[in-house]
C-alpha cells in the first residue's frame, strides 16, 4: 500500500471530543459524521481539506470515548491516512477493525509543516517527505495478525473468512 | 509460571495456560455491552457481514443512556435501531426507560457482571468492572458486532502497571480525590495499552463504590484496564446479586510488573481536575478563586447512593449559591428510588437543586446541562476535553461529590471545609 498526500497537523491528545463532538453523536451515518471531522480541533476543517490528505497527530491521537465514530467520520471525510506518534489504544483497535489506514512515527511530527506533501509506503515501512533530500522515516511494521485484518479489509470479513474455512 | 490477576483472566478466557504482555489471544466474551451510540453502529456491521443470529442472547447488553428518553429525532431512530434489534434477537438484557440507568452503574448493581468475568463494551468507561475483580475493556463498534456474532475477540495481552496506595485516607477524600491525583502523576497516557492494578492497605479498605469510580477512569489514564483484587468486600457486594457464578482471581506475588508506582494517600487532599485534561489535578488548597456557574453530581463515575450521600450531607441545610445551577442525576433507578427513600431528595430540592432521570445527560453534553461559551461547571464526572459539556469555549472541572456540593454552595470551586 502506498499513500500520497498534503499533511494537516495536530498536536498532542487529540481526543475523540475534538474529532467528532459528542453533539453529533446522534447521527451516525458516515457522511453526516463527516461534516463535523475534526471541527472542536480545528472549527474550519472540513471546508479546506480536500480527499487524499493525511492527517498528522502527536502522541496519544484518539484518546477518549471507544466511539468508531471518530474513525468512521475520518474515513468518510476522505482521509487517506493518519499518521501520529502513537495513538490511544481504543482509536488504533478501532482504526484496524474497520479499516482507516494509520502509522506510528515518532519522528514525522518534528519534521514536517502544515500542508507539507508526504508519501507513506507501508509495504517498505517508509515515510518521504517530498522535496526533502534527507533518508526516508521507518515506521515499524504491524504485527502478522494485524497485517491479516488489513488484508481482510477489516475485522467482520477476516471472521466471515475464518468461517467460510 | 507466575502471573497478574489480568494475565490469569485471559489465559483461562484463551483456553491456554499462560499468556505473556504482548501475545495476541483470542479469548471468550462472558458479556458484550453496547449503548444508543455505539450500538446502531454495531448492529449495522452485524447485519452488512450477512449475520443472522447472536451467539448468545442472554451475554449481550444493549443499554439506551446516553441520549434516552430519546432527546430529538435523531436519537429517536438510532434507539429505535437498538430497541428492534434487542427485540428481534430476544436480548435477554435489554433495558427500556423505566430500567435502565447509566451502564456502568446499572450493570454491576444488577449482578451482570462479576469477578473473574471477561467483559467488553462499546464504551470506553467499559474498564469500571474491573473493581469487582473482572478484566473489563473498552472496544469499538467493529468489536461489538463481532462479539456480538462470535462470543470472542482478539486482545494484546497488556502490560501491568502496580498502584499501592498506603495510609489512611484525610476527611472528604474519597476513590475520585485518588484516581484524579493518581492520573495527575502519571498524565493521559501514563498507562497507554497497560493494565493499572489497585492495590495496598488503602485499598483494602475502600468501599465497592470508591472502587468503581477509581476503575472507571483507568481509561483516563490511556488504560486497557483498570482491577483491583477481588476480597471480602467484593464477596459482600457479589454475593445474592452475581447472575452467574464467579470466581476470584488474584495476582501472584511475584508476578511481573511494568513498573510499580507507591503513593502516599495521607498527603491527598479533596482533587479537583483543571480544562482540558483529567491529569490537570491539584489539591483543593491549590485551586485558587474559580467562579463556577452549575455542579453537576451523577454520571458512571459518581453517580451511586454513596456518591449522593456524600453530596446530601454537605448540602443539607444549604442551599446552592445565587446564579448556579446544581443538577443532581443518580445513576440508575434502584438509586433514585433509594435517593428519594433515604429522603435525600428533601435536601436536594430544599438546596435549590434540580434532580435528573438516570441518564448520562449533560456528562457528555448530550442534554439537560449543557454549557455556553465561556461558563464553568464542576462535575463528577470523567472527563473535562474543551466541548465535552457544551460550547468548546466552555469549561469542566472534574470532582468528586464533597469537592462539587461544596462548590455549589460557595458559588467558586471549595472543599467542604471551606464552608
Ligand atoms: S455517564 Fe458519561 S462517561 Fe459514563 S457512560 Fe455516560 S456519557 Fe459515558
Amino acid at each position: 500500500m502506498k499513500i500520497s498526500g498534503r499533511i494537516w497537523k495536530f498536536g498532542d491528545n487529540i481526543d475523540t471530543d475534538a474529532i467528532i463532538p459528542a453533539r453529533y453523536l446522534n447521527i451516525w451515518e458516515p457522511q453526516g459524521l463527516a461534516a463535523h471531522c475534526m471541527e472542536d480541533a480545528d472549527p474550519g476543517f472540513m471546508k479546506k481539506m480536500r480527499p487524499g490528505d493525511i492527517l498528522v497527530g502527536g502522541e496519544n491521537f484518539g484518546c477518549g470515548s471507544s466511539r468508531e465514530h471518530a474513525p468512521i467520520a475520518i474515513k468518510a471525510a476522505g482521509i487517506a491516512c493518519v499518521v501520529a506518534k502513537n495513538f490511544a489504544r481504543i482509536f488504533y483497535r478501532n482504526a484496524f477493525n474497520m479499516g482507516l489506514p494509520i502509522f506510528e512515527s515518532p519522528e514525522l511530527w518534528g519534521r514536517v509543516e502544515n500542508g507539507a506533501e508526504i508519501e507513506v509506503d507501508a509495504d517498505a515501512g517508509l515515510i518521504r517527505i517530498v522535496g526533502v533530500a534527507a533518508d526516508p522515516l521507518k515506521i515499524p511494521p504491524f504485527p502478522p495478525f494485524m497485517q491479516q485484518l488489513i488484508a481482510a479489509g477489516g475485522l467482520m470479513n477476516h471472521i466471515a473468512k475464518g468461517r467460510a474455512k | 509460571m507466575t502471573m497478574t490477576i489480568t494475565e490469569k483472566i485471559l489465559a483461562r478466557h484463551a483456553d491456554l495456560d499462560l499468556v505473556r504482555p504482548g501475545m495476541l489471544i483470542n479469548a471468550r466474551v462472558d458479556i458484550a455491552l453496547g449503548n444508543d451510540i455505539t450500538a446502531p453502529i454495531a448492529i449495522d456491521v452485524f447485519r452488512k457481514a450477512g449475520a443472522k443470529k447472536v451467539f448468545d442472547r442472554d451475554r449481550i447488553v444493549l443499554v439506551p443512556d446516553h441520549f434516552a428518553p430519546n432527546k430529538d429525532i435523531e436519537s429517536a431512530e438510532q434507539c429505535k435501531i437498538m430497541r428492534d434489534f434487542a427485540h428481534e434477537h430476544q436480548i435477554s438484557h435489554y433495558f427500556e426507560v423505566g430500567e435502565a440507568g447509566v451502564e456502568h452503574a446499572l450493570l454491576p448493581e444488577k449482578g451482570i457482571v462479576g469477578p473473574g468475568d471477561l467483559v467488553v463494551g462499546a464504551d470506553s468507561h467499559t474498564c469500571t468492572y474491573g473493581a469487582l475483580g473482572a478484566f473489563a475493556t473498552g472496544v469499538g463498534s467493529t468489536d461489538l458486532a463481532a462479539a456480538m456474532l462470535t462470543g470472542e475477540l482478539w486482545f494484546k495481552v497488556p502490560e501491568t502497571m502496580k498502584f499501592v496506595y498506603h495510609g489512611k485516607l484525610r476527611p472528604w477524600v474519597g476513590g475520585k480525590d485518588l484516581i484524579l491525583h493518581t492520573i495527575g502523576r502519571i498524565g493521559v497516557d501514563g498507562a497507554l495499552y497497560r493494565t493499572m492494578e489497585f492495590t495496598g492497605e488503602a485499598i483494602r479498605e475502600l468501599p465497592m463504590s470508591d472502587r468503581l469510580t477509581m476503575a472507571n477512569m483507568a481509561i483516563e489514564a490511556g488504560g486497557k484496564n483498570g482491577i483491583f483484587i477481588p476480597d471480602a468486600i467484593t464477596e459482600a457486594y457479589v454475593r445474592g446479586r452475581a447472575e452467574r457464578p464467579y470466581e476470584f482471581y488474584s495476582s501472584d506475588s511475584d508476578a511481573a510488573y511494568h513498573s510499580v508506582i507507591e503513593i502516599d494517600v495521607g498527603k491527598i487532599e479533596p482533587q479537583v481536575s483543571f480544562p482540558h485534561l483529567p491529569s490537570n489535578a491539584r489539591g483543593i488548597s491549590q485551586v485558587g478563586d474559580v467562579r463556577i456557574d452549575q455542579s453537576i453530581i451523577g454520571s458512571c463515575t459518581n453517580g451511586r447512593i454513596e456518591d449522593l450521600r456524600v453530596a446530601a450531607s454537605i448540602l443539607k441545610g444549604r442551599h446552592a449559591a445565587r446564579g448556579m445551577r446544581l443538577i443532581i442525576l443518580p445513576a440508575t433507578p434502584t438509586v433514585y428510588r433509594q435517593a428519594m427513600h433515604e429522603g435525600l431528595f428533601d435536601i436536594f430540592l430544599d438546596a435549590g437543586a434540580v434532580i435528573s432521570l438516570p441518564t448520562c445527560g449533560p456528562c457528555l453534553g448530550g442534554y439537560m446541562g449543557i454549557l455556553a461559551k465561556g461558563e464553568r461547571s464542576v462535575a463528577t464526572t470523567n472527563r473535562n476535553f474543551a466541548g465535552r459539556m457544551g460550547h468548546p469555549g466552555s469549561e469542566v472541572y472534574l470532582a468528586g461529590p464533597a469537592v462539587a456540593a461544596a462548590t455549589a454552595v460557595a458559588g467558586r470551586l471549595a472543599g467542604p471545609d471551606q464552608l
